[in-house]
């Protein structure tokens, strides 16, 4: 009998089915992935598992834990499973602890509410707990609170309390998704082994297709709420059945980027470019600055793109917000179209601005929500063509809307009717509609299912080709930029670690760093 | 994509009237406001009473709809008269609309005592019927002057509803105005406080402390001493100390703004900070802001009454909401009516300003259901 047998569940919200009829069962020491993209529902089945949907959620259909039913258990009868024999990890480690409280005494609370131990017993099982997830020092982080941990460590402290009190089952929603990829992979591991040693079930979800492949046994995918395909996971990776499954794997960024034209004339050149924010002041003196990145040299011919990849915290946007001339605490040589950056106020930066636009990474957060997408996109021309008239600007705010093929008529829509990769095409138009020599994009894909990425690069590439632009292109995923990019600067530490043509940083990489960076992505073959 | 996402075309104005409007409660809400400002501003001319009149004979009269004087009260009444008039009252009829009586005297009775009738507030002018050969007897007619209380009259007899409505002028100007100012100075500040970050903040802030720090009263005072006592005077003060608050609210929500990347978006295009500030910062905060604001307007009204207890605000017989419930709570046990009638029209426009405020809000924000 399977451990954990969900039949015919249905999540209905007012106006919205989030699952529709979902059949799925978890053998005991078994991983189960399930997978699909943004929207498909994944969440919403973990949520239903644990009894945790929000209150205007209708939930039908049954989900039997060990026998028992969930679907309708009343608080109390959920109490006793979830927390004691089915451990939780969510996917935001930043969130999912409670930042006033430390972390032996979060990790204590399961074992307290559920095994009836005393304070100083949960603090030892906390300890031991917190070694079994390989964090260094046990004993001395048991008193730390969650801001002085890295996300990694966060993610074991989560990881910890989930197994506090022994569970059958783990449900981990995304665990790794918020985490760099070197992270990501030391987790997995530690998921793995600890799965073997413990023998626990565990539904792992995820958007990321090779996560599944390397973690699970079966995999179920799903799209829109339905259920398309479940199987092993092996044999659904080499013969898909279902065709959104198929579309989902071929989902991979593929192709390379082919050379600039000879000659082309050189748009962005840096020297030295670093960025050091200066230290805490104190009552008499100024602490040490932070140096965030140090001495970088950038040099982009029209037509190029060098992809910068490296961790969190490695410099990556802040080198991007230091060539954009938004880094107040950034020193170097910034030279755009041969125009010296370096010694322009404010003032005089402004007309050059239009040569150089950014693209980031949040499509959400990078556009106002009080301004329509025809406004948004027109933005740029009230400062740099200010005799245009608004019907005028309205016209070119449309032809950029085709340009990056939005349909024009959506201008007046706000941004929250768009979807996730329709803003970041607004993004894009907003930069576009200025007819920039280079464009800065910062992650631009990273918030972005793969399938909506690969249109977006489809996309990227396309105007590349048409205005001949010079892209530097930030981001952690080494497989888009391997796409997109005719060379690679790797960072560190605020630090250029390697740097060279595409396929030789990626295939023969000469840095330790480079190389770990490189396995943890798990590049399939392109 | 649903239909309600295609605002197409909709101007910000048209769209936020749109959904206003679509929005039941918030369309009552706007209703009451407007019936409540209306009323206040005809209204006293249209309910018969001056609202400085004072009726010496109906003190603490309860709201009714009858007709004063009261059958029963006017016999007494006439009594009393004839008594300062140091004559007799005889053969007293009373009619629908007039008395008729004689008054009787040892001596001869000067026709002059008639200005008594005039100077009540139960009677109209008199006029002599017929007089006895030796002058001691008088007799006379004088129309019954009839009104009505609507809402009952306060302590001196002056007439509740009319001094609702004018002093519901003086408080609803004042909330408006005093909420304008305060909402004025306080979103730029607090905008341009957040936005601008670093010293600019720093500086700006401390010069908020600083004035959160001055005893309201005290400068009030200070004020009253300098420039003597109006009523403009009040608006200033209030709108002068209540615009702090606002910018602290507004400035949280600008530094919170200022690290979204279309904020950094729009310094890539080259806008200027106040351009930024115009398009990017200020809108954002709107949502804060319009409920903060409907919570001020209240406050500012109630804080008019505190002014006007201290003798620094509104001066009798000028008169507002917060006035006439101070003396409403005073006679509370004597005459409930005097706390109720105001205190009903103070609560009926807090509750539709809320209401407005909530609607206001939601339909502000593009996310927002129509």
């Amino acid at each position: 009998m399977s451990l954990l047998a969900v039949r015919a569940l249905r999540v209905r919200y007012p106006g919205l089915t989030a699952l529709d009829g979902l059949d799925l069962d978890i053998a005991r020491s078994e991983t189960l992935a399930l997978v699909g993209e943004s929207g498909s529902g994944k969440s919403q089945a973990a949520l239903a598992v644990m009894g945790l949907l929000p209150a205007d959620a209708a939930v039908s259909g049954s989900v039997r834990f060990d026998g028992t039913e969930l679907v309708g258990a009343p608080r109390r009868a959920l109490d006793r499973v979830r927390g004691a024999r089915i451990g939780m990890v969510f996917q935001e480690p930043m969130t999912a602890l409670d930042p006033l409280f430390t972390v032996g005494h979060q990790i204590g609370l399961p074992l307290r509410a559920h095994r009836g131990l005393g304070r100083r017993q949960a603090a030892a099982r906390a300890r031991d707990l917190l070694g079994l997830v390989g964090l260094r020092d046990a004993a001395g982080r048991l008193g730390a609170y969650p801001h002085e941990l890295s996300g990694g460590e966060r993610q074991r402290v989560m990881i910890a309390m989930a197994l506090a009190c022994e569970p059958d089952l783990l449900v981990a929603d995304e665990p790794t998704t918020a985490l760099d990829v070197t992270v990501q992979a030391q987790l997995l591991d530690l998921l793995a082994g600890l799965k073997e040693r413990l023998g626990l079930a565990m539904l792992f979800i995820t958007h990321d297709l090779r996560l599944a492949r390397r973690i699970s046994q079966r995999t179920a995918v799903l799209r829109a709420g339905r259920l398309v395909e479940a199987g092993p996971t092996d044999r659904l990776f080499a013969a898909p059945r279902a065709a959104e499954t198929r579309d989902l794997l071929a989902a991979e960024p593929a192709g390379r980027k082919s050379p600039p034209p000879a000659g082309a004339p050189t748009v962005l050149e840096a020297r030295g470019v670093g960025v050091a924010y200066p230290g805490r002041r104190g009552l008499l003196r100024a602490g040490p600055p932070r140096v965030a990145v140090a001495g970088i040299d950038v040099t982009l011919r029209a037509g190029e793109t060098l992809g910068v990849v490296g961790e969190s915290g490695s410099g990556k946007s802040s080198l991007g917000r230091a060539l954009l001339r938004l880094e107040p605490a950034a020193h170097g040589l910034v030279r755009v179209e041969d125009r010296d950056l370096t010694r322009l106020d404010r003032r005089q930066l402004r007309p050059l601005r239009r040569g150089f636009q950014p693209v980031f990474q949040d499509p959400t957060g990078s556009l106002s929500p009080r301004l329509t997408a025809g406004e948004i996109v027109a933005e740029g021309l009230r400062v740099h063509a200010p005799s245009l008239g608004a019907a005028e600007r309205d016209a070119r705010a449309a032809e950029a809307f085709a340009e990056v093929r939005l349909d024009p008529a959506w201008r007046h829509r706000y941004p929250h009717a768009f979807s996730g990769g329709q803003r970041q095409r607004i993004a894009i138009a907003r930069a576009m509609i200025l007819r920039p020599r280079l464009v800065i994009l910062d992650e631009p894909t990273s918030a972005l299912d793969r399938t909506v990425q690969r249109d977006i690069v489809a996309l990227l590439r396309e105007l590349q080709a048409a205005h001949g632009l010079a892209y530097l292109f930030i981001s952690h995923d080494l497989a888009v930029v391997r796409a997109l990019a005719d060379a690679v600067l790797v960072l560190r530490g605020g630090r250029a670690v390697e740097r060279g043509p595409t396929a030789d940083v990626l295939e023969r990489p000469r840095e330790a760093y480079t190389r770990a960076l490189v396995a943890a992505a798990g590049l399939g073959p392109a | 994509m649903s239909a309600r996402d295609l605002d197409d075309g909709a101007s910000l104005a048209l769209r936020v009237r749109r959904r206003l409007l679509g929005d039941r409660l918030a369309g009552a809400s706007l209703a009451v406001l407007l019936g409540v400002a209306l009323a206040c501003l005809v209204g006293p001319l249209l309910t018969g009473h001056p609202y400085d009149r004072i009726y010496y004979d109906y003190p603490r009269t309860p709201p009714s709809l009858a007709l004063y004087p009261r059958p029963g009260t006017v016999e007494p009444a006439l009594a009393r008269l004839a008594f300062r008039m140091r004559v007799r009252a005889e053969d007293v009829a009373v009619g629908p609309d007039a008395v008729r009586l004689t008054l009787a005297a040892d001596g001869p009775v000067d026709a002059r005592v008639l200005t008594y009738f005039a100077r009540s507030d139960l009677f109209g002018a008199a006029r002599v019927l017929a007089r006895s050969g030796d002058g001691t007897r008088l007799t006379v007619e004088a129309p019954l002057r009839r009104t009505r209380f609507l809402a009952g009259t306060d302590g001196l007899g002056r007439d509740l509803l009319t001094r609702t409505l004018a002093g519901g002028r003086v408080s609803l100007a004042l909330g408006l105005m005093a909420t304008a100012v305060a909402l004025g100075i306080g979103v730029a500040y607090g905008a341009a406080a957040g936005y601008l970050g670093g010293r600019a903040d720093a500086v700006m802030m401390r010069l908020v402390d600083i004035l959160y720090a001055l005893p309201f009263v005290f400068f009030v005072i200070m004020l009253v001493v300098f420039f003597g006592r109006s009523v403009g005077l009040i608006f200033l003060a209030v709108g002068a100390v209540e615009w702090l608050d606002m910018a602290r609210i507004v400035r949280a929500e600008a530094m919170a703004i200022r690290r979204q990347d279309y904020v950094r978006a729009a310094e890539a295009l080259g806008l200027t900070t106040a351009a930024i500030l115009r398009r990017h910062v200020v809108p954002n905060t709107l949502g804060p802001v319009v409920a903060f604001a409907a919570l001020l307007v209240p406050r500012v009204i109630l804080l008019e009454s505190f002014l006007s207890f201290l003798g620094l605000g509104v001066q009798e017989p000028m008169t507002s909401w917060g006035v006439l419930i101070a003396d409403g709570a005073r006679s509370i046990e004597t005459s409930p009516w005097m706390l109720l009638v105001p205190a009903c029209a103070l609560v009926a426009t807090l509750m539709a300003l809320t209401l407005l405020g909530e609607g206001l809000a939601d339909a502000l924000d593009p996310r927002g259901p129509r």
